[in-house]
């Protein structure tokens, strides 16, 4: 194959996560094959939401309008904000239907061995927002591990001296786990959170 | 760890025969291995490769969890932190060390009881010790009286007593009452006291030609343990008011 426009297509979708070059392959002939009735639709919706989606000035969702929806919708509950570390979390969140609260978006969390500090996190943002006479409870949605909770544990502190509760996940056994097939850490977590029956 | 590919990290280990090793862990982003490869976390690995200078492959099974037990306290999962982080940039790779390897498992026990600080700081003082940077707390350096030692001296990493320190106490760094030859118990001041010693050495000595520094974990412990003291010494004032 000469290095035209069709390896060039195959090279840039095997750069999308969870496909190599044969994946790419399949998928560029599949969209050859239909070139009318998916390739040109496509490449216009791809046109499209790189053009309209927007990161929200707000909560750092990503929506196509600005503020995003959720941001401006006057149903959901404007005195909690969930602290999510990435726009995925808020759509695992989201697909629930148990929260009907604002949300925050960190945009990752701390590492102390990636170099990630709180100036490449979205906690400004935070603080400013949790300084609004609205908002009563922060809920810290971060992910159970060290970098998670290190996270938690300095956004808790940086936001001490604001009047809002600050909560957070539980942590222990998953709706359908078996106590036999976790892991020691899920387990010791789970009887450390133990509540009264 | 480090993330390297689509799926799969280069994964540091601290082992008991060969000290610092990494190797490339397949599936290490994926949900299986998530819960392995936390930081601090004991492991049974085993190392693969093709010839010796090759990265090769790790693979894992889960021995035990430390992490777990402290995840809802931020001064002792700043302490973990802190000390991986030193292990990992400090440590030179495939360079055994027994003696730290087996310091850190008595760490990472210690993490989970009162005296945690102090142990905390003995550590470090055998991860200087490890790196060719032993300090002499054992006797003055100044010839004073081996029972009163109050100092360190930041050239040399010796004990100053407290009669032949006192003309420079301003240039000596404290030492901490649990390392004095008549130890007492430590409270959280001397702690502070232990971690700005070793932070000084840390910083001045092992990471003297690093251009980052030491890394950022073991800054923001430091800064953390501090803040914690600074708010328990309000209360208590607060409270004598």
């Amino acid at each position: 194959m000469n290095d035209g426009p069709l390896q060039h297509l195959i090279r840039t979708l095997s750069t999308l996560p969870g496909l190599g070059n044969r994946s790419a392959r399949r998928i560029a002939l599949h969209l050859l094959n239909k070139r009318d009735t998916l390739m040109r639709p496509l490449a216009q919706t791809l046109e499209r939401a790189a053009d309209e989606i927007k990161e929200c000035h707000v909560c750092g969702n990503l929506d196509s309008h600005d503020p995003c929806g959720i941001c401006q919708d006057a149903r959901r509950d404007q005195s909690k904000i969930c602290v999510v570390s990435q726009v995925s979390d808020l759509w695992a969140i989201e697909r629930t239907g148990a929260y009907r609260g604002q949300y925050h978006v960190l945009g990752g969390l701390l590492s102390a061995l990636d170099g990630i500090g709180p100036d490449d996190l979205n906690i400004a943002g935070l603080k400013t927002r949790a300084q609004s006479e609205q908002v009563q409870e922060i809920i810290l949605a971060l992910a159970a591990t060290v970098d998670g909770q290190s996270t938690a544990h300095y956004i808790s502190d940086t936001l001490a001296g604001t009047s809002v509760e600050i909560t957070h996940l539980a942590h222990g056994v998953p709706v359908g786990g078996e106590l036999d097939y976790l892991d020691d850490g899920t387990i010791t977590t789970a009887l450390k959170s133990r509540k009264s029956a | 760890m480090r993330r390297h590919g689509e799926n799969g990290a280069v994964v540091s280990l601290l082992t008991q025969h060969h000290g610092r090793q990494a190797g490339y862990v397949r599936g290490a982003q994926g949900s299986r291995l998530r819960g392995t490869l936390e930081v601090g976390n004991q492991v049974d690995a085993i190392w693969r490769a093709r010839t010796s200078d090759d990265l090769g492959s790790l693979t894992l099974e889960l021995d035990r969890s430390p992490a777990a037990h402290i995840m809802q306290d931020p001064l002792k999962l700043a302490a973990l932190q802190s000390a991986c982080a030193l292990c990992d940039t400090a440590l030179p790779e495939r360079e055994g060390h027994a003696g730290l390897f087996h310091g850190m498992n008595a760490l990472l026990d210690a993490l989970q009881s009162e005296v945690w600080g102090a142990a905390y700081v003995m550590w470090e003082i055998a991860l200087l010790k490890e790196l060719g940077f032993a300090l002499d707390l054992s006797r003055c350096a100044g010839g004073g009286d081996e029972e009163a030692l109050a100092y360190v001296s930041p050239k040399t990493g010796r004990a100053v007593s407290a009669a032949a320190g006192a003309p420079y106490k301003e240039k000596l760094l404290p030492l901490p009452n649990f390392l004095k030859p008549a130890a007492g118990g430590s409270d959280e001041g001397d702690v502070l006291t232990g971690l700005k010693m070793t932070g000084y050495f840390i910083e001045h000595w092992v990471y003297a030609h690093h251009s980052a520094g030491p890394p950022e974990a073991r800054l923001r412990f430091e800064d953390r343990f501090s803040s914690m003291l600074n708010s328990l010494s309000e209360e208590l004032t607060v409270g004598a008011i």
